[in-house]
């Protein structure tokens, strides 16, 4: 199939590459691409068309059209003429059912051809109704192009890397490496991107192959260069797209043996292939007559050269045998040919200008649109600028005799001329409208091939000019992409606190919590429940969020911010407070500690760190008061020992006095536990005597260590996060987000003594004023089962078979032996024994409201 | 959305490296009528056009800082830091 070696081809002769097409061993040459070296080895028909599975072969050879999409190594729809071989790749093709040869799906062009016009999804297979199902299972099956492994996964990596350029220049044509060269000859940082393989050139970055995607808001320029997405940001954007052939409409235009220039030039020039043995060109320019040159190089007899420009013919028609073209016949003469070249014009490829912001007008003289008015950066150079020599402006389409082949405007969504008609005769006149309902230009080649004739058809059936049409919007992507590559690198980012991996070797079962991974428990949550009411438990909670609020200003700052008051703290005494927005929405609680005059140490809740550091700066870049806001929150470890024996244990590893007078409920104190400089506050999430200690990351495994060692004899045992939110429901402390919502706030959540009402100003004041003199609409509060069953979380509370409150927390406390639980209700029923029902498995099961804490009510245990 | 916005401290960047607050509010000076409130709290304006609004520089220095950008265009007249008399607050629901 090849002819003899010739000066400046592309293969290198000397170097056989051997890969696998449906099986079978296909040698190719270095320099070749499987498309071209399938054409070597004889293979003409490279796909099946899109509805009516019509043979398809080699067209414009550029990647530019539908026909050579195969499936290479489980990738499907790669363009196989221009995909470089390499050794052994898997290559089979797609969209047939059957064989490229013997496609059964076939059938459809001879025989479907009345039950699939332009639009037939939206009436034919609809009735009977019944049927649905059994045309659905039909339609999916053969609808899409090309199939993904469910399987495989993530088999590539994709990254996304941002760039800057002084000067891109997106394509490296004549003009592209024109510009680009001289560019940089002035000093500029230059990069070009260019779809072609890669090549040097002076001074320039040349990125290849690569191409553009599109051009977004603030000159933003995408770059997809092999399973990398380059983000360039560019002060002057050069577009140097060129010109992209045009097909002619004539019945039998897809036949496979019809080809558009470049296909010819390359086959030549670049693989030493000879296209057929008898040519007829059919052409609107001297570009498309000059391929004559190559035939006759190959080898293939040029039968008939027809200019479009000096005396174009009234009719064309190809005919062809098992989908091969055979003749063309041109005013009722009947040519006999294998090879077809046809060419109506090039029209540039304006679409990333487009994007771009600039105006798309239509010159009659070519029959072209060109790009007009660009935005300011941006150039357009070479032919998609208009640079080309004159052409003919073709006919929209040729018809030939009676029962002529099918004329396709669109070949990768199989429409014909017949289609287009039709959907104007249905009143689509409108170009954008059209689109969409004949889906031309909506294909692979993203209107490459089809949105120039279509105008064009458009305009002679609406009976005006191409300018009257328009264009149809253009819009990224300009190049297929695959998903993989926009979807970028697969990350989860996970946080870990520094005693993580204790954690894991001890055999906790962990789980999410915003970002954080945490422990769910480490064996049995119920227990672990019962070793902190019994002996001494530990939990891990660096991942608590920790600020530093310190200036002369602090207390004012805090006290605006919090509805609590700060400033009349002692030293070393911890406040609980709660945060609120101006609309009194709960935002987050936590504790303030008051370590210094002028020094206030915060914690908040685990998830809501960021947005409370966020909220600390937003409001002091208005009020600019005088305090830094120093975050923490990683540099500190924090661990909970809770527990009858906690006192004991810490009392083993600190010299400080841990007596109930050396320090008391609420104190915080700055001393070293295990030789570790801690911040330890006593505090009682849980409910137990407790102590919170608050030291730098680094130690994390040490001092928890250090504490399951020196507390061995006390039965101390670490416990999770399920065994934590059931000891916390039993002292009815609320969690931010799960007993609270975007309506909650301190009043109505049973926390009134928070609100200093009698400050000048806070954050969300007037709201909870505004909710006093209203009244309250409802009321958190506790309650516990009579039956012992634990109702959902978001269970609905009934009064008299009409809703009254939901439910927001809800477990069964081993300790207690009963299901209890915290919900919103009616304010009428929030009194303590008021007996409610709760929805449950369909039914309702009983329960009393309760206002107090299930566990030590009075805090006699916590204040111990 | 792909704009660049410069920040009063690095300069333009990328607009996904900010959070965006939504538009000045302006909090009451003395104690709002239940009506003021409501129209602080929970009412926009939305204009089609330059508004100015809060950025916050969240993956870069943290710097909270307002914008006046045309919203039709995305064009950002300029950017600065918050003149702290004029009690333009956080926007908070």
């Amino acid at each position: 199939m090849r002819f003899p070696e010739q000066p400046n081809e592309r293969i290198d002769r000397s170097r056989p590459v051997r890969f696998f097409f449906h099986g079978r061993a296909v040698e190719g040459f270095e320099g070749d691409t499987i498309g071209s070296a399938l054409f070597a080895s004889g293979r003409r028909v490279f796909s099946r068309s899109f509805k009516y599975h019509r043979r398809r072969g080699l067209l414009c050879c550029s990647g530019g059209c539908p026909n050579c999409l195969m499936r290479v190594d489980g990738v499907p729809n790669v363009r196989v003429c221009v995909e470089p071989v390499r050794e052994g790749i898997q290559v089979r093709a797609q969209n047939v059912l059957g064989s490229l040869e013997r496609d059964l799906l076939a059938v459809v062009d001879h025989f479907a051809g009345p039950f699939t016009p332009v639009g037939f999804y939206y009436r034919t297979m609809i009735r009977p109704r019944r049927f649905w199902p059994l045309y659905e299972t039909f339609l999916r099956h053969v609808a899409g192009l090309g199939r993904l492994d469910k399987h495989v996964g993530r088999s590539r990596r994709f990254d996304t890397e941002h760039r800057r350029a002084e000067v891109l220049v997106i394509g490296g044509g004549r003009s592209g490496r024109e510009a680009a060269t001289s560019a940089a000859a002035a000093g500029r940082q230059v990069v070009l991107v260019d779809e072609r393989s890669a090549f040097d050139l002076d001074g320039v970055e040349v990125l290849a192959p690569a191409r553009a995607i599109g051009i977004y808001e603030g000159g933003l320029v995408p770059v997809d260069a092999d399973g990398v997405l380059y983000r360039f940001r560019a002060e002057r954007i050069v577009v140097a797209t060129g010109a992209l052939e045009q097909p002619l409409l004539f019945p039998g235009n897809d036949l496979v043996g019809v080809y558009l220039p470049a296909a010819v030039r390359r086959l030549v020039d670049e693989w030493s292939l000879k296209p057929g043995e008898r040519a007829v060109i059919v052409s609107a320019d001297e570009r498309g007559l000059a391929v004559a040159d190559q035939l006759e190089r190959a080898g293939t007899r040029v039968v008939e050269r027809i200019d479009l420009r000096s005396a174009p013919p009234r009719r064309i028609a190809a005919r062809g045998r098992r989908g091969r073209l055979c003749a063309v016949a041109v005013d009722g003469r009947e040519l006999e040919c294998d090879t077809l070249v046809m060419s109506g014009g090039r029209q540039p490829a304006y679409s990333l200008l487009a994007q771009a912001g600039a105006r798309i007008e239509y010159e009659f003289e070519r029959g072209i649109f060109l790009p007009a008015d660009l935005p300011p950066n941006v150039e357009a150079i070479g032919s998609v600028a208009g640079e080309q020599e004159p052409a003919a402006v073709p006919a929209a389409s040729f018809d030939g005799a009676d029962g002529q082949d099918r004329c396709f405007v669109c070949i990768c969504e199989d429409v014909t001329d017949k289609d287009v008609k039709r959907a104007i005769a249905e009143g689509f006149d409108s170009i954008e409208l059209a689109k969409r309902y004949t889906t031309v230009t909506m294909g692979p080649c993203q209107g490459r091939l089809c949105h120039v004739p279509s105008i064009r058809l458009y305009a002679r059936e609406n009976e005006t000019d191409e300018a009257a049409i328009g264009t149809t919007t253009a819009r990224p992507p300009w190049a297929p992409v695959s998903l993989g590559l926009l979807a970028g690198r697969g990350h989860e980012p996970a946080k870990r606190t520094s005693i993580h991996h204790r954690h894991k070797e001890a055999g906790a079962t962990m789980m999410w919590t915003g970002v954080w991974r945490r422990p769910h428990s480490y064996s049995h949550a119920g227990n672990e429940t019962l070793s902190v009411h019994e002996a001494v438990g530990v939990i891990d909670v660096s991942t608590l969020g920790k600020l530093v609020v310190q200036g002369p200003e602090a207390a004012p700052f805090l006290e605006l911010l919090y509805p609590n008051r700060f400033g009349d703290m002692k030293l070393g005494r911890i406040r609980y407070g709660v945060l609120e927005s101006d609309a009194g929405r709960i935002m987050d609680d936590g504790t303030i500690g008051r370590l210094g005059e002028d020094q206030y140490y915060v914690t908040t809740t685990s998830t809501g760190a960021d947005t409370v550091i966020e909220w600390f700066e937003w409001w002091n870049a208005v009020w600019g008061m005088e305090v830094e806001i120093v975050n923490l929150t990683g540099a500190l470890a924090a661990v909970n020992i809770a527990g009858p024996h906690a006192r004991e244990l810490l009392g083993r590893l600190t010299d400080v006095d841990v007596s109930n007078e050396g320090i008391s409920y609420l104190d915080a104190k700055e001393a070293f536990v295990a030789g570790v400089p801690c911040l330890i506050l006593r505090i009682g999430f849980v409910g137990e005597l407790g102590y919170e200690l608050h030291f730098p990351s680094p130690y994390g495994e040490y001092v928890w260590d250090t504490l399951l060692e020196h507390g061995a004899d006390l039965g101390i045992r670490p416990f999770g996060l399920e065994p934590q939110r059931i000891l916390r429901l039993e002292k009815m402390h609320i969690l931010v987000g799960q007993d609270t919502d975007s309506e909650s706030n301190v009043l109505e959540a049973g926390m009134p003594w928070i609100a200093k009402l009698d400050k000048d100003d806070f954050v969300g004041k007037w709201a909870l004023e505004h909710v006093q003199a209203r009244g309250f609409r409802e009321q958190l509060v506790g309650f516990e089962m009579t039956n012992g069953v634990v109702p959902p979380e978001g269970g609905q509370i009934v009064l008299g078979g009409r809703s009254a409150g939901r439910v927001t927390s809800a477990r069964l406390s081993p300790h207690l032996g009963r299901a209890i639980g915290m919900a919103w209700v009616r304010p009428e029923l929030a009194q303590e024994g008021a007996e409610i029902e709760i929805k449950v498995d369909g039914g309702v099961a009983n329960a009393r409201v309760r206002l107090k804490p299930f566990f030590d009510p009075e805090g006699e245990r916590l204040r111990s | 959305m792909s704009f660049l916005l410069p920040c009063p401290n690095c300069g333009p960047r990328d607009v996904n490296e900010f959070a965006y607050a939504g538009e000045v509010t302006h909090r009451p000076r003395i104690t709002p009528s239940q009506r003021e409130l409501s129209s602080y709290v929970y009412f926009r304006r939305n204009v089609a056009g330059v508004q100015r609004e809060w950025w916050y520089h969240r993956f870069g220095c943290e710097l909270w800082f307002l914008a006046e950008r045309d919203t039709r265009t995305n064009e950002v007249l300029k950017t600065e830091l918050p003149l702290r008399d004029e009690a333009e607050a956080p926007t908070t629901q």
